[in-house]
């Protein structure tokens, strides 16, 4: 056995204190590391282990709790641990998908930073060999009148439509928050669904001893330099000086890796892939090698290289993007390299797997580290941090927030938002038709896009509330994953599975940590309870600035399928004459509500409760309401609550409704605008309202006939109606205003 | 029988949606032809798709238009090939010199996908035969370079020779500046060339063919390709 350190002697520099704390090792994972490797490391070796043990690779504070997560189902073929969880489809066919964080670069550098984000998450999706069908995104922007929201709005918008539109992949839905909670750490989640056969996916475990490793796609260069270890750590005031380690992307090549893998994967040349992501080339060789229980020796002198005279530490820790690692099998390379060359893309061979059980990497003639791989990739340190969880606040009752003046001008005020107001500026530069098969459009409760060749849909969402999680974190993240499970039932698909995005702050702060714990809890539930088990995820931490945290943002994705896209309801109301039922418990519950934000300038209480075995008689009621032809229109209950849900109907579908006015035991306002959460808002012709009323009540659901679907106004009696033209005017004014016009 | 060919450019990404909207009207499988190629088959008409090719670092389309299969693109259109040119296929037709004028920058300097409508203000070319002269359509845009930019005599002659095939107008057919969504000189969303036989437009007409879609009103761009050929052979 080669000793690295003796060989790299001459040009690695001392292992000096401040240059170990530089690879941001903290407390004693130091002098844990040369216990483990028995002597010191080499500069290579430091590097390649700062980034294996950042948080951002090893998940080392959310580990423990992320494996309490329900994760199988009979749909379930792929869960958490590979580059993406896949569900079953049927016919063969199979959904691929995972949602990830660019939230550190995409601050520093908004363009470049949301970009790669999306570039990187298509490759995790797109190397288990699946073409990616559908993007989406959430995000977190800082107040609207903080100095550079508006700045960091146009940078990651343009990023996203930069990267999305060029490899030709449609962007179909997602959501968009401005909260002065995220002023100084933005949150940019990309999430990406593929489209694979079940018989033909691919996986990362190096398998077989004596095989090339193979390197394609774009050349290595020395940027995104210790970004892993970057999205590991908080912003201070210098962090600015952090932007030559954002990673800066090219789409036109992804479009080219994409087509040039998928060709590849049709042949039977692959043996195993893995997308070079975080830690490039360090992470994906020792996953690919511990995975499959073998050694892999790279000589980075073939490694394709943009500029000249790189290090084996620059090397190794690049995070160029678009570059992927293969493991062919035996006599292919000719066949893989002859694909790559006709889409004008990097190929050699860097590597060969061994019997070793070691990383040992080879540059200019000399060893620069030798490392077991088992230690490499499993010895990161796992932290079971200190965690306090608050009692979650007493609930408001309703007559304790004032009534507005008038219903309908609060209408009017909180559709005109930004909270509320159309994202349309944002997904208006989203290709999101691109692909021939989008068949619901951004802008409702999900996108669905056709399994291309059939009648089949893939209907995705994602959605967190931030102010239901702050105020008490289990309840609101069980809410966020029931959130989308509504989603989907809203659209006509059956909810299969999530992925989820954990943005928190500082976790070494044990009320941080809380917020973890008390999330991951409440997503635990919900995920049982609704059979909608976690498939994939990622952690975001340290989304804190001058010690200022961001609200908890677990945001979770979600995918499920349509068996029949003829037969799905969308959002716009349809048919004049139809009758408008809310089906669901009616509490009125403004506590944490967008009306008590907006209207008593403050938020306080419980966020409203979620009743899982309620969601699920719902949600089951709604599918068949829609596959049946009942609902004309569908859409589920949300920000700001009943009366926004219906005026959201009617401006997609471009006609009115006329609403009875509210007859119950809550204060009207409560009724109007209480977040009260498992309630549907439907559409249905006169002589069929009764028959579905009485359907919700055999199964203990109240539902109640709330209004006519008629003319070009929402009219509530005793109120001055409200245009829809005018109503239009403020819901889609807002953003494009905002964003047009700095010098307001 | 109706051949149609579409050319695959390294970064076309709207090849596949033509080429299966082409096939579903047709009912006849269409040729995807590689850029690297030296020709296309014979065929009754060319298709250069959307996409970004080349990743349009350079100008858009300005890289396509010097791409081998072009050489034979341009000679098979001169010779009367019919050639329909969707977004970057219209940029890369500008580019290639078989049709007038630029698409610049978007005068919003964004990226727009949205359906539009457009005005059909001239049904006799190939690729516009089936619908009816001034009837207007709704089709999406997706682009973040559609802003048609010529200079004043070339715009008068497409206008006097009845070569701008469709414009941006509202659901009325007024081709008012509030129903240009991207600045295009006198509303244009499409151009032909003297025989007719060259078409480029912004537009896709290929994302509404079937009502899964959302509408068809793209659906005659490509049957008229199709009933030209019909009638060629009758």
């Amino acid at each position: 056995m080669t000793n690295a350190s003796a060989t790299d002697a001459n040009t690695s520099p001392a292992i000096t204190p401040e240059l170990v704390a530089e690879h941001g090792f903290k407390g004693d994972e130091y002098e844990k590391l040369l216990e483990i490797l028995g002597r010191e490391p080499t500069l290579t070796e430091l590097g390649i282990f700062s980034v294996m043990w950042s948080e951002h690779c090893s998940y080392k504070s959310s580990r423990y709790w992320l494996k309490t997560l329900p994760t199988e189902s009979p749909l379930v073929i792929q869960g958490p641990g590979e580059n993406a969880g896949i569900v079953d489809l049927g016919d063969g066919d199979c959904a691929v998908f995972k949602m990830e964080s660019h939230n550190h670069p995409s601050y520093i550098e908004p363009f470049q930073g949301a970009a790669t984000g999306v570039g990187g998450i298509m490759r995790d999706v797109f190397t288990m060999g699946a073409r990616p069908v559908a993007n989406l995104n959430a995000l977190r922007f800082g107040s609207p009148g903080h100095k550079k929201t508006r700045h960091l709005v146009n940078g990651v918008v343009a990023g996203i439509a930069h990267y999305g539109n060029c490899t030709g992949v449609p962007t179909i839905g997602g959501e968009t928050n401005f909260d002065e909670g995220y002023d100084n750490n933005i949150l940019v989640n990309a999430m990406c669904v593929g489209l694979a056969r079940t018989d033909n996916v691919f996986y990362s475990a190096a398998k077989g001893v004596g095989l090339p490793v193979v390197y394609v796609g774009s050349k290595t260069g020395r940027d995104g330099i210790h970004g892993a270890t970057m999205a590991s750590a908080e912003f201070d005031d210098k962090s600015d000086e952090k932007r030559p380690t954002v990673q800066v992307g090219d789409p036109f090549t992804e479009k080219l890796l994409i087509e040039a893998c998928l060709e590849l994967m049709a042949t039977d040349a692959i043996s195993s892939i893995q997308d070079m992501g975080a830690a490039g080339l360090t992470s994906s060789t020792a996953e690919m090698a511990d995975k499959g229980g073998v050694g892999i020796t790279l000589d980075l002198d073939h490694v394709p290289q943009r500029e000249e005279n790189m290090t084996a530490y620059e090397m190794m820790l690049s995070e160029s993007q678009e570059r992927m690692l293969m493991i062919l099998k035996p006599g292919h390379e000719a066949e893989a390299e002859a694909i790559f060359k006709k889409w004008e893309l990097d190929f050699a061979v860097i590597g060969i797997t061994t019997d070793t059980g070691r990383l040992i990497v080879n540059h200019n003639g000399a060893v620069v580290a030798d490392l077991p791989v088992p230690v490499l990739a499993n010895s990161a340190p796992m932290y079971q941090r200190p965690w306090e969880l608050k009692e979650p606040p007493k609930p408001v009752l309703p007559q304790w927030v004032s009534p507005p003046n008038s219903t309908l001008g609060a209408l009017k005020e909180m559709m005109g938002s930004p909270h509320l107001a159309s994202r349309r500026w944002i997904y208006q530069q989203y290709d999101h038709m691109v692909m021939g098969d989008t068949v619901i459009r951004p802008g409702g409760d999900a996108g669905v896009v056709r399994v291309h060749g059939t009648n089949k849909g893939i209907a995705a969402c994602c959605d967190v509330t931030p102010r239901y999680v702050f105020a008490d974190p289990v309840m609101g993240a069980k809410q966020a994953v029931t959130e989308c499970w509504r989603n989907l039932c809203a659209v006509g698909a059956d909810p299969i599975a999530i992925t989820d995005n954990m943005n928190f702050a500082n976790p070494e702060r044990p009320e941080i940590m809380g917020q973890f714990v008390g999330a991951v809890k409440g997503i635990g539930e919900a995920c049982t309870a609704l059979d909608f088990p976690v498939v994939s995820g990622n952690v975001s931490l340290y989304n804190e600035t001058n010690g200022v945290s961001i609200p908890p943002t677990p945001a979770i994705g979600a995918v499920g399928r349509v068996p029949d896209v003829s037969k799905m309801a969308d959002i716009g109301l349809r048919n004049e004459g139809d009758l408008i039922i809310v089906i669901g418990r009616e509490q009125g519950w403004l506590g944490q509500s967008l009306f008590q934000q907006m209207f008593a300038g403050k938020l306080e209480g419980a966020p409203p409760p979620v009743d899982l075995s309620d969601e699920l008689k719902a949600g089951k009621l709604i599918r068949a309401l829609i596959r049946e032809g009942r609902a004309s229109a569908v859409h589920d209950c949300s920000d700001g609550g009943l009366l926004v849900a219906i005026a959201e109907m009617a401006l997609a579908g471009g006609i009115g409704a006329e609403l009875f006015p509210y007859e119950g035991k809550l204060p009207s306002h409560a009724a109007w605008f209480g977040e009260d959460q498992g309630r549907y808002v439907v559409a249905v012709s006169p002589h069929k309202a009764e028959e579905v009323v009485e359907r919700a009540r055999l199964l203990a659901l109240p539902a109640r006939i709330i209004g006519k679907v008629t003319g070009d106004r929402i009219a509530l009696k005793g109120e001055t109606f409200l245009p829809l033209d005018e109503l239009r005017k403020e819901h889609e004014g807002w953003l494009p205003d905002y964003m047009e016009n700095p010098l307001e | 029988m109706i051949r149609a060919s579409v050319i695959v450019f390294p970064g076309s990404n709207c090849d596949r949606d033509i080429k299966v909207a082409i096939e579903r009207i047709s009912g006849f499988p269409v040729k995807m032809v590689w850029h690297g190629d030296a020709s296309v088959p014979a065929s009754d008409f060319i298709v250069l798709p959307g996409g970004f090719s080349y990743g349009d670092y350079l100008r858009c389309g300005a890289m396509a238009a010097h791409s081998p299969i072009m050489r034979d693109v341009i000679a098979k259109a001169k010779a009367g090939t019919p050639v329909l040119g969707v977004c970057n296929g219209f940029q890369v037709l500008c580019e290639a010199g078989l049709l007038p004028g630029v698409l610049m920058r978007n005068r919003s300097l964004k990226f727009i996908c949205r359906d539009v409508h457009l005005r059909v203000d001239n049904d006799q070319s190939y690729f516009t035969r089936a619908y009816r002269k001034g009837q207007v359509i709704r089709v999406p845009i997706a682009h973040a370079e559609g802003n048609y930019f010529a200079d004043d005599e070339t715009l008068d002659r497409l206008e006097g020779e009845g070569r701008i095939v469709l414009r941006y107008s509202d659901e009325d057919g007024d081709a008012s500046n509030a129903a240009n969504p991207n600045g295009s000189q006198r509303n244009i969303a499409g151009i032909s060339d003297a025989t007719g036989r060259i078409v480029g437009m912004m537009p896709h007409p290929e994302r509404l063919y079937e009502n899964a879609l959302g509408g068809t009103d793209g659906r005659r761009v490509f049957e008229s390709a199709v009933v030209n050929f019909a009638e060629a052979m009758g």
